[in-house]
C-alpha cells in the first residue's frame, strides 16, 4: 500500500459544478488541456496500448493470437501468485473495512473533537512511511530479539526470523504492513463522511432512544454505506497490484520467500530474468483489464463522480 | 480516560439508569481497548524508529526497546551510513529530489491548466477526457509501471533522468483535484466579468483562477511529492546503476547489505539494524516534515474529499 492510497481517499468529492450556460473555451480548452493531454497519451494510452500489441505478438513481431496469454496461464508460477494475493485480499478488506469504520464511528460520536483530531492525526502519521520505509520497519517489529514486541513474538511461537518469514505468513505480514500505512487515512475519510451526515438524523435516533452502538448500526454506517464501497474498491484494486512489500520481504528472507508471490513481481520476473517481454506484456495486460475493470465501473456505476453537467 | 464526552452518559433515561451505566460502562471499555490498541499498533513502531539509531545492536536485542542510547552511537551509525559506498545516501538524495522536484514542476504546470480547462470551458472531448481521467486516477498506478518500462525500453530512455520525471509528471489525480476546486467554487460569473473588461482566456485564468487556487496548488503539489518520493517500483525497473538511484531503492541495497538480515552479503561491512534505521529516517524526512507542518490544511483537504459527496 502507498500513499497514493490516502491520495484517492481524498477523491471522491462529487462535483456539483455550478451552471455552465456562460462556458467559454473552444481552442483555448485545447491549449489548456495540451500538456496534460501529452503526458496522458505518452504515459497512459500509449504503455497501454504497447502492452497489447507485445502481449499479441512474439519476440519477432509476429502475431500470435492469444499464445503470450496461455503461454502465462499455464506458467506454474501463475495460480500461485494470484491465489496469494485472493488470500491476501480477503485478509486485507476484511480488517480495514471492519475496523476503520468502527473507528471512525468511535471518533465521531464517543470521543471529545480534540482528543479526536489527535487520535486521527497520529493513527495517519505512518502514512509518510508509505513503501520502502514501512517494509523496513515491519522487518524489525517482527524480527525477534530487535522487535520491541519479541514476548509477543515468542508466545505465538516465532522465535527466530526464519520463522516469522514462514511463506504461510506472508499475507499477514502484508496486510499488517498495508494495515500501518494505509488505514489512518481510510478513518480520516470515514471520519468526515460521518461528520456529513446531517445534525438533526442524529438527534432523531437519540429522541428515539436508540444508543451509540444502535445509532453506529441502524444510521451512521447505512449512511457512508457508499464511501465504504468506494474505500472497498480501491484497496481491492491496489491489493492486486502489491510489488514492493513482497519484493522487498523476499530479499530480507534470503530468497526462502518466492520470488514470484504476487502477480506483478511474476511479470517483473519474465521480463528481467526471462527476457521474455511478451509474456510479461501479457501478464500486465491482465492487471491492466482488472484495474481498468474496477475503475470503469466504480466511475460509471457508482453515482461518486459527476463528469458531465447535464 | 476523559475521552467520552458527559453528554453520552447522561443520554439514558432515569428509570433505566441503572441498566444504563452497566452497559455505558462495558462499551466504555470496549472503546477505550480499540483506540488504545490502535495508538500503540500506530505509534509504537514510529518511536521505536526513532530511538533504534541510538542503541547498538547488541542493546537493539537486549535493552528497553524504548530506551534511549547514546548520542556517541549516533555519531558512528552516521559516520557508517554515509561512508558506505563513498557518500552513495548523499547522492540518492539529491537524486530523489531531482526526479520529486522535476516531476512536481511538470505536474503543477501541466495539471492546474487542465483542471481548469475541464472545469470551467467548453471543448468537444471534455467529457471524454475528464472520464479517462477519472479512470486513469481509481487505477492503481503500479498497474502501468511495466508497460511503461516496456515503452520506455522501445524509445531507449531506460536510465535518464527522464524516465523517472516525466512518468512521474503524469498526475490525474492532481488533475481531479483541481477539476473539483473550481467547479465547486469558482463561479462563472467572476471570469465573465473579467472578459467583458476585455481579458483574454489566459489573463483571466492567470489573473482570476490561478490567484484563488492557491489551497489546491499546495495540495496537488503535496500529494504528487510524497507519492513520488516514496515511489519504488519505477526506479527500481528503470534505472540500472546506483548512481541514478532515488533513496527508495537506495534504501533497498542497504537491506541487501546489512548482516541483520543478509549475513552473506553483509558481511564485513559496517550496515547493522541502527545504520538501517537511521537511513529509514533520513529517508523518509521530507515526507514526515511535510506531514507535520501541512497536518491541518491535509486533513481539510482529505475532508474536503469525504465532506462534499
Amino acid at each position: 500500500m502507498t500513499t497514493v492510497e490516502i491520495e484517492r481517499s481524498m477523491a471522491p468529492a462529487a462535483a456539483t459544478p455550478s451552471r455552465r450556460s456562460q462556458r467559454r473555451g473552444g481552442l483555448a480548452g485545447y491549449v489548456f488541456v495540451s500538456g496534460y493531454t501529452a503526458l496522458l497519451l505518452a504515459f497512459g494510452v500509449f504503455p497501454t496500448g504497447y502492452s497489447f500489441y507485445l502481449a499479441l505478438t512474439n519476440t519477432r513481431g509476429q502475431f500470435t493470437g492469444l499464445g503470450q496469454f496461455t503461454k502465462v496461464i499455464s506458467d506454474f508460477r501463475f495460480g500461485p501468485a494470484f491465489g496469494n494475493i485472493a488470500v491476501y485480499l480477503v485478509m486485507w478488506l476484511l480488517l480495514v473495512v471492519v475496523l476503520t469504520v468502527v473507528t471512525a464511528v468511535i471518533l465521531r460520536s464517543r470521543v471529545r473533537p480534540g482528543l479526536s483530531a489527535a487520535l486521527r492525526f497520529l493513527y495517519y502519521l505512518p502514512g509518510a512511511l508509505a513503501g520502502v520505509a514501512s517494509v523496513l520497519v515491519w522487518l524489525f517489529m517482527l524480527s525477534p530479539g530487535v522487535s520491541p514486541v519479541t514476548g509477543l513474538l515468542r508466545a505465538l511461537g516465532l522465535s527466530t526470523f526464519d520463522q516469522v518469514l514462514a511463506p504461510g505468513n506472508l499475507p499477514v505480514i502484508l496486510v499488517l504492513i498495508a494495515f500501518w500505512t494505509g488505514a489512518g487515512g481510510w478513518i480520516v475519510v470515514m471520519y468526515g463522511a460521518l461528520n456529513n451526515i446531517p445534525d438533526e438524523v442524529m438527534e432523531a435516533a437519540r429522541v428515539d432512544g436508540a444508543g451509540p452502538w444502535r445509532t453506529a448500526w441502524s444510521i451512521q454506517v447505512p449512511m457512508i454505506r457508499k464511501w465504504i464501497v468506494y474505500m472497498a474498491i480501491l484497496a481491492f484494486a491496489s491489493g492486486t497490484q502489491l510489488f514492493v512489500e513482497p519484493q522487498l520481504l523476499q530479499t530480507a528472507s534470503l530468497q526462502r520467500v518466492s520470488p514470484t508471490w504476487s502477480p506483478n513481481q511474476l511479470a517483473y520476473v519474465l521480463a528481467f530474468q526471462n527476457g521474455d517481454f511478451n509474456a510479461a506484456a501479457a501478464l500486465s495486460v491482465f492487471l491492466l483489464v482488472l484495474g481498468l475493470i474496477v475503475a470503469t465501473v466504480l466511475v460509471t456505476r457508482s453515482g461518486l463522480f459527476k463528469v458531465g453537467d447535464e | 480516560m476523559t475521552a467520552i464526552t458527559p453528554r453520552q452518559r447522561l443520554r439514558s433515561g432515569s428509570g433505566k439508569a441503572a441498566a444504563g451505566r452497566a452497559g455505558g460502562a462495558a462499551s466504555l471499555l470496549v472503546v477505550i481497548v480499540i483506540l488504545a490498541a490502535l495508538l500503540v499498533f500506530f505509534v509504537l513502531p514510529v518511536i521505536w524508529l526513532l530511538l533504534a539509531p541510538t542503541k547498538t545492536d547488541v542493546q537493539l536485542d537486549h535493552a528497553f526497546p524504548l530506551s534511549f542510547g547514546s548520542f556517541s552511537q549516533l555519531g558512528r551509525a552516521w559516520q557508517h551510513l554515509t561512508a558506505f559506498q563513498g557518500g552513495a545516501i548523499w547522492q540518492w538524495l539529491r537524486n530523489s529530489a531531482i526526479y520529486s522536484g522535476g516531476a512536481l514542476l511538470v505536474t503543477l504546470a501541466t495539471s492546474v491548466p487542465a483542471g481548469y480547462a475541464l472545469a470551467m470551458m467548453k471543448f468537444r472531448g471534455r467529457k471524454l477526457l475528464l472520464t479517462v481521467t477519472l479512470v486513469t486516477m481509481i487505477m492503481p498506478s503500479s498497474a502501468l509501471v511495466l508497460p511503461i518500462f516496456l515503452e520506455l525500453n522501445l524509445f531507449h530512455l531506460i536510465g535518464t533522468a527522464w524516465s523517472i520525471i516525466l512518468p512521474f509528471s503524469f498526475y490525474p489525480f492532481g488533475v481531479y483535484l483541481v477539476y473539483i476546486y473550481f467547479a465547486t467554487s469558482l463561479p462563472q460569473d467572476m471570469l465573465a466579468a473579467a472578459r467583458i473588461d476585455g481579458a483574454s482566456e489566459w489573463q483571466v485564468f492567470a489573473r482570476v483562477a490561478l490567484p484563488l487556487a492557491r489551497p489546491v496548488i499546495g495540495l496537488v503539489a503535496f500529494f504528487s511529492f510524497v507519492g513520488n518520493w516514496n515511489n519504488f517500483f519505477l526506479p527500481y525497473l528503470v534505472l540500472p546503476s546506483s548512481d541514478q538511484f532515488p533513496i527508495q531503492v537506495g534504501l533497498n541495497q542497504l537491506l541487501s547489505s546489512t548482516p541483520s538480515f543478509n549475513p552473506v552479503a553483509g558481511k564485513g561491512l559496517d550496515i547493522t539494524s541502527p545504520e538501517l534505521a537511521l537511513a529509514i529516517i533520513i529517508a523518509i524526512l521530507p515526507v514526515l516534515v511535510l506531514f507535520l507542518f501541512s497536518q491541518r490544511a491535509l486533513v481539510s483537504g482529505m475532508l474536503a474529499g469525504a465532506t462534499k459527496g
